[in-house]
C-alpha cells in the first residue's frame, strides 16, 4: 500500500506594532513582568477594547502577501475559555468571518515547485504567560504579552512531508519579514506553530485520525515532531491500527510526542460576535493602496537577483530566503560589483558562522562595507585568501574593521621577491632531503617546501609568487 | 423650602446666583440622608467628608471669580457598577466587595470635570441582574413611597435616592429596563439614551450590546441637563457613536402640536395592570388634547422580545463575567485544591444565585449544539424586533406605552419566582433590543398611592423629541411634583 502523509499548519505570528491590539501598552519583548500592562489588557471590570488600526493594516498586508482575498466585511468574535494567562476569560479572535481567505504560498521541493494553499488568515490577541519556575507550588502570571496582536495563518493539508512543511515555514517567515509585519523571532515566541498530521492510503481507502500537535517553539522542533508523528501514523496505517483524534505535545528533551490528557483539550469555546467592537469594514481603495504599496516579495527578489546580478538560481534562492541576508547582499553591491564573490562569502563563511552560533542573518556583527573591504584586500593581493578566512573569523567574533585587524596583526601578504627569495633559500638550505626528493622527480616534495616557507612567513607569503620563485630556485 | 428638595436646575441657579454655596447644598443633602437613609438604604458607599471637600473646592472656584459649570456643585451619586477611581466599585457583589478601580468611568470623569459633588455609590441588583434591587449581596433598598416595597431594579438605589431627595440626580444603567422600571416604581424621571450615545467605558459590563448609562432625575429639565453632560463620542468605547450631539435643554418646549404618537397594542395586553393601563391611556388622551395625534399600531414581534432578551443578555453576561475568576482581583476562595477548584469555589462563593442562574443560561445558549437554536435564533428575533420599530417610526415620532406592567411590588414577593420577576421588564426590553432611546416619567398614582410610569420611546438619536414630549406632559400635569414624603 502506498501511503501519503498529510500535514496542515496553523502558524501564529505576532504583529510588529508598537502598541497592543486594544490598548496603548508597549509590545516590547523582555520587559520586567507586568510592566507593559494597563486596566484594558489585564481585563479589569468595565474596560473596553480600543482597536489598533496598524494591526488591521498589518494583517491585511500579510493576507495580500499570501495571495489571499481580503474581506471588505469581517468581524471579531470572542473565544471563551478559562486560564489564568487569559485575563478576560475570552480571547478576542475571529471565527466565521476572517479578515483574509483563500491564499497560497509557493515552495521548492525535491520534486520541483509546489503550491501550498492558505485557508484563512485571521486576527486575534495574544495571551499572557505563566511563570512556573521558582515559586514552589504557585505559578505567577505575566500579562506583558496579553493583548499583543497576532495573525493566525491556517493552511490546507497540502504538505506531504515534514521537509515540505519545513520549506513552507521558511518561506512564510521570509514573506512576513519582507513585508515587515512580524519579527518572526521564534525564540521570543513571536512565531509559533501548531501541526495537524495524519497518514492516508494513496487510494484514499484508509486514513488515520488527525493528530494536533501544540507547543512547537522552533521550526527545528516542529520538523522533528512531524518526523516522529509521520512514522507513527504510517506504521499505524500499515498495521491497520486506527489512531484516535487527539492533541499531542512535543517533548523536545526526549524527542517524542506525548498525548495530552483529554481534559486539557475538551474545550467548547462558545464563540460569539464580540459586542464591544463594531464590524471591520474596509474600503476597496484602502485594500488597493496597501496592495500597491506592498514591498518586493521573496519570489520577485529571487527573479531579480538572477536577472540583475547574474547569480545562479541556487545562490539567488539562498540569499533571498532571508530579507536581512538579501538586504545585506544588495548593500554590498552598492559598493562592489562582483556579485558571485559576495554571494560566495555570504553563503559560505557568513552563513556557516551564523549557524555555528545559532544566529540569524539580522545578527551579522559587522556592516556590509567591512565584508567588501575584506574581499577587496584579497582582490588587490594585500592578503591571501587563507589569511582572509582568519580575518573573517576575527571580524565575526568582534565586529572589527578588517583593515585594522590586518594592520594590527601584520597580516599584509609578502609579495616582495627579494624578501621571499631569502625565505626560499633558507628553506632549501634546511630541507636538503626534500630538495633531493624533488630533484629526483618526486613533485609532491614541492608542496612540503611551500608549506615550510609559509610557516616561516606565518602564512603571509603570496602563494602564487612563492610557488613560482621556489620552482625557479629549485630548477 | 429645604435645599435638598430642589431640582438640580433650581439648585444650580441658586448656586450660580450665589444665593447658596456648594457647601450649603451638600450639607442640606447630607443632613437629609442622615435622616432618611436608614429607612431607604439607597447607598452602598457614602463619604460625606469627601463630598464636603469637593463642595468647598467648588466654592473656592466660585470665590475666585470662575463660573460654575452646569451641574457643578450639585451633590449627586453613581450606581455602583460605574468605576470610580479610588472608591470601591462593587456591583453589589461579594465578588467585587473590595475592588477599588484605578480609573474613572468616562461618565464619572465627565461629571467630575463639571465639578459635580459625588456623595457615594448606589445599591443595585448584583451585576445589574434583577428588577427589584433584592439580588444585591449587601442590602435591600426600600421604595420611598412604601418601604415594604421594592424600588425596582436594577438601578433601585439610583431611583430611590432621587425619589427620597438623597441626591439631586443619579446615574443608572439600563440593559433591559434597569433605569426606566425603577424610575417608574419610584415616581422619578429616568432615561435610557440611544445605544452608543453615552460611553460605556468603565461601566462594569453585564450585556455589552444592550447596556447603556443614563440619568435618573427629579424632572425632565434635569434629565436634559444631565444628558448634555454625559453624551458624546469616546475613543475608549468603540461602540460609542461619533456625531454631533445637540443641547438637549433647547428641546424642552411645551408644545406637542402635530406630534404623531404610535400606541402599540402589544404593550397593553395580558399582564399589564388595569390601573397602569388606564393612567397611560389617560396620558395619551391628554397628548391629544394638547394637539398631538395618536393611533393604535402594532409591533408584532414584541411578544418574543423577553425570550430573546434573556438569551442575548445572559449569553453576553456569561462571557463578560468570566473574568471574575479569583486570579487578578476581587474575591478568591480561601481554600482550594488546584486551579480548577479555585475557579469553581471562587465563582460559587463570590456570585449570588441570580447571577449564577444567568451565567448558566447564557453558557448553555452559546454551547456547541445549542447555539443555533438559542443564541442565533435570538439574534434573528432581535433583527425582527428592530425592523418592527423602524417601520413604526416611519409613521410616528414617538411611541407611548407603560414603563412597568405593575406598580411597586412587595419585597420578597417575586424573589423566588424568576419568571415573574423577568416579566417586570416586558415593556422595557424591546427598546434595548432595538438600541432606541426611551424615557419614563411619572403619570399618576395607583389606588395604593404608588407611582405609575409613562414610557416614551423615540427614534435612534432622537432624544430631543422624547424630551419635548415628556416636557410638555410634565408642564401640563402635577405628577412630577408629587413626593413620597407628602403621602
Amino acid at each position: 500500500m502506498e501511503v501519503q502523509t498529510l500535514i496542515g499548519l496553523e502558524v501564529h505570528a505576532e504583529l510588529a506594532t508598537e502598541s497592543k491590539m486594544f490598548c496603548s501598552c508597549s509590545t516590547e519583548f523582555g520587559a520586567e513582568p507586568n510592566t507593559h500592562c494597563c486596566p484594558i489588557c489585564t481585563g479589569m471590570p468595565g474596560v473596553l477594547p480600543m482597536p489598533n488600526k496598524k494591526a488591521i493594516e498589518y494583517a491585511v498586508k500579510a493576507g495580500l502577501a499570501l495571495n489571499c482575498d481580503i474581506s471588505e466585511f469581517s468581524k471579531m468574535d470572542r473565544k471563551n475559555y478559562y486560564y489564568p494567562d487569559l485575563p478576560k476569560a475570552y480571547q478576542i479572535s475571529q471565527y466565521d468571518l476572517p479578515l483574509c481567505t483563500g491564499g497560497y504560498v509557493d515552495i521548492e521541493t525535491e520534486d520541483g515547485p509546489k503550491r501550498i494553499r492558505i485557508r484563512r488568515v485571521h486576527m486575534e490577541e495574544d495571551a499572557g504567560k505563566l511563570l512556573h519556575e521558582g515559586w514552589g507550588n504557585n505559578s505567577l502570571v505575566d500579562y506583558n504579552r496579553a493583548g499583543v496582536p497576532l495573525i493566525e495563518i491556517v493552511t490546507e493539508p497540502d504538505m506531504n512531508s515534514p521537509a515540505e512543511a519545513g520549506a513552507f515555514l521558511d518561506k512564510l517567515k521570509a514573506i512576513l519579514q519582507y513585508i515587515e509585519v512580524s519579527d518572526c523571532k521564534m525564540e521570543e515566541g513571536s512565531l509559533r506553530c501548531d501541526v495537524n498530521i495524519n497518514a492516508r492510503a494513496d487510494d484514499k481507502s484508509m486514513a488515520t485520525a488527525i493528530t494536533e500537535m501544540k507547543n512547537l517553539n522552533s521550526f527545528k522542533a516542529a520538523v522533528k515532531a512531524m518526523e516522529y508523528e509521520e512514522k507513527r501514523h504510517r506504521e499505524a496505517l500499515l498495521e491497520g491500527d486506527p489512531t484516535v483524534h487527539e492533541t499531542r505535545r512535543w517533548d523536545d528533551a526526549r524527542s517524542v510526542t506525548v498525548a495530552m490528557r483529554s481534559k486539557e483539550e475538551a474545550h467548547d469555546y462558545r464563540y460569539f460576535p464580540e459586542p464591544d467592537l463594531v464590524p471591520i469594514a474596509l474600503d476597496k481603495s484602502y485594500i488597493k493602496s496597501i496592495r500597491e504599496n506592498l514591498p518586493e516579495l521573496p519570489d520577485q527578489r529571487y527573479q531579480r537577483f538572477i536577472s540583475q546580478y547574474g547569480l545562479p538560481q541556487y545562490d539567488a534562492g539562498i540569499l533571498t530566503s532571508s530579507k536581512y541576508l538579501a538586504d545585506y547582499f544588495e548593500q554590498c553591491m552598492t559598493i562592489y560589483d562582483n556579485a558571485k564573490t559576495v554571494s560566495n562569502w555570504l553563503m559560505g563563511d557568513v552563513l556557516r558562522a551564523l549557524n555555528e552560533n545559532g544566529k540569524d542573518p539580522s545578527d551579522i556583527p559587522f556592516p556590509p562595507a567591512y565584508l567588501v573591504d575584506l574581499i577587496k584586500y584579497v582582490d588587490d593581493g594585500t592578503i591571501s585568501i587563507s589569511i582572509a578566512k582568519k580575518v573573517f573569523d576575527e571580524m565575526f567574533a568582534n565586529g572589527t574593521d578588517p583593515g585594522a585587524i590586518i594592520k594590527e596583526q601584520g597580516l599584509v601578504q609578502i609579495s616582495d621577491e627579494g624578501e621571499l627569495l631569502g625565505v626560499i633559500r633558507q628553506v632549501i638550505q634546511e630541507n636538503a632531503p626534500s630538495v633531493a626528493d624533488y630533484k629526483a622527480g618526486k613533485k609532491k616534495a614541492l608542496g612540503y617546501l611551500v608549506g615550510q616557507a609559509m610557516k616561516l612567513t606565518k602564512g603571509k607569503a603570496n602563494p602564487q609568487l612563492l610557488n613560482k620563485l621556489l620552482e625557479r630556485e629549485l630548477n | 423650602m429645604e435645599l435638598y428638595r430642589l431640582t438640580a436646575h433650581e439648585a444650580y441657579e441658586k448656586l450660580k446666583k450665589r444665593e447658596v454655596s456648594a457647601r450649603e447644598l451638600a450639607q442640606s443633602v447630607i443632613k437629609h440622608i442622615e435622616d432618611v437613609e436608614q429607612s431607604i438604604g439607597a447607598y452602598i458607599h457614602l463619604d460625606f467628608d469627601a463630598a464636603l471637600k469637593q463642595a468647598d473646592d467648588v466654592d473656592r472656584h466660585i470665590d475666585e471669580g470662575h463660573e460654575v459649570p452646569l451641574l457643578g456643585g450639585l451633590p449627586i451619586a453613581i450606581k455602583d457598577n460605574m468605576c470610580t477611581e479610588g472608591i470601591a466599585t462593587t456591583c453589589a457583589s461579594r465578588m467585587l466587595a473590595d475592588f477599588v478601580p484605578p480609573y474613572d468611568a468616562t461618565v464619572v470623569r465627565r461629571l467630575k470635570e463639571r465639578q459635580a459633588v459625588v456623595l457615594g455609590k448606589l445599591n443595585m441588583d448584583e451585576f445589574a441582574m434583577g428588577s427589584s434591587t433584592e439580588t444585591s449581596a449587601f442590602k435591600k433598598t426600600k421604595n420611598p413611597w412604601d418601604t415594604d416595597r421594592v424600588p425596582g431594579g436594577s438601578s433601585g438605589g439610583s431611583a430611590a435616592a432621587v425619589a427620597a431627595d438623597e441626591a439631586f440626580f443619579t446615574l443608572g444603567s439600563d440593559t433591559g429596563g434597569s433605569i426606566r422600571q425603577p424610575a417608574s416604581l419610584c415616581g422619578v424621571v429616568g432615561m435610557k439614551p440611544t445605544y452608543g450615545a453615552v460611553s460605556r467605558y468603565g461601566l462594569v459590563a453585564f450585556a455589552s450590546s444592550l447596556d447603556q448609562i443614563g440619568p435618573l432625575t427629579k424632572d425632565v429639565k434635569d434629565c436634559a441637563m444631565v444628558l448634555n453632560a454625559i453624551v458624546g463620542h469616546d475613543p475608549y468605547d468603540a461602540t460609542s457613536v461619533s456625531r454631533s450631539y445637540p443641547d438637549y435643554t433647547s428641546a424642552l418646549i411645551d408644545d406637542v402640536k402635530g406630534i404623531k404618537i404610535g400606541v402599540p397594542k402589544e404593550f397593553f395586553g395580558q399582564g399589564i395592570n388595569e390601573e397602569v393601563k388606564s393612567a397611560v391611556t389617560k396620558a395619551i388622551e391628554l397628548f391629544k388634547e394638547m394637539g398631538a395625534d395618536y393611533e393604535e399600531t402594532s409591533l408584532p414581534y414584541t411578544d418574543h422580545a423577553l425570550s430573546a432578551y434573556y438569551l442575548i443578555a445572559s449569553a453576553e453576561a456569561s462571557s463578560n463575567l468570566g473574568r471574575y475568576d479569583g486570579v487578578k482581583y476581587g474575591y478568591r476562595a480561601a481554600q482550594y485544591d488546584d486551579m480548577i477548584d479555585m475557579y469553581k469555589k471562587t465563582r460559587s462563593e463570590g456570585f449570588g444565585s441570580e447571577v449564577k442562574r444567568r451565567i448558566m443560561l447564557g453558557t448553555y445558549a452559546l454551547s456547541s449544539g445549542y447555539y443555533d437554536a438559542y443564541y442565533l435564533k435570538a439574534l434573528k428575533v432581535r433583527t425582527l424586533i428592530t425592523r418592527d420599530f423602524q417601520r413604526a417610526f416611519e409613521k410616528y415620532d414617538v411611541l407611548v406605552v407603560p414603563t412597568s406592567p405593575t406598580t411597586a411590588f412587595k419585597i420578597g414577593e417575586r424573589l423566588d419566582n424568576p419568571m415573574e420577576m423577568y416579566l417586570s421588564d416586558v415593556c422595557t426590553v424591546p427598546v434595548n433590543i432595538a438600541g432606541l432611546p426611551a424615557i419614563s416619567i411619572p403619570c399618576g398614582l395607583d389606588g395604593r398611592g404608588l407611582p405609575i410610569g409613562l414610557q416614551i420611546i423615540g427614534k435612534a438619536f432622537d432624544e430631543e423629541t422624547i424630551l419635548r414630549v415628556a416636557y410638555a406632559f410634565e408642564s401640563n400635569t402635577p405628577y412630577h411634583n408629587q413626593k413620597p414624603s407628602e403621602r
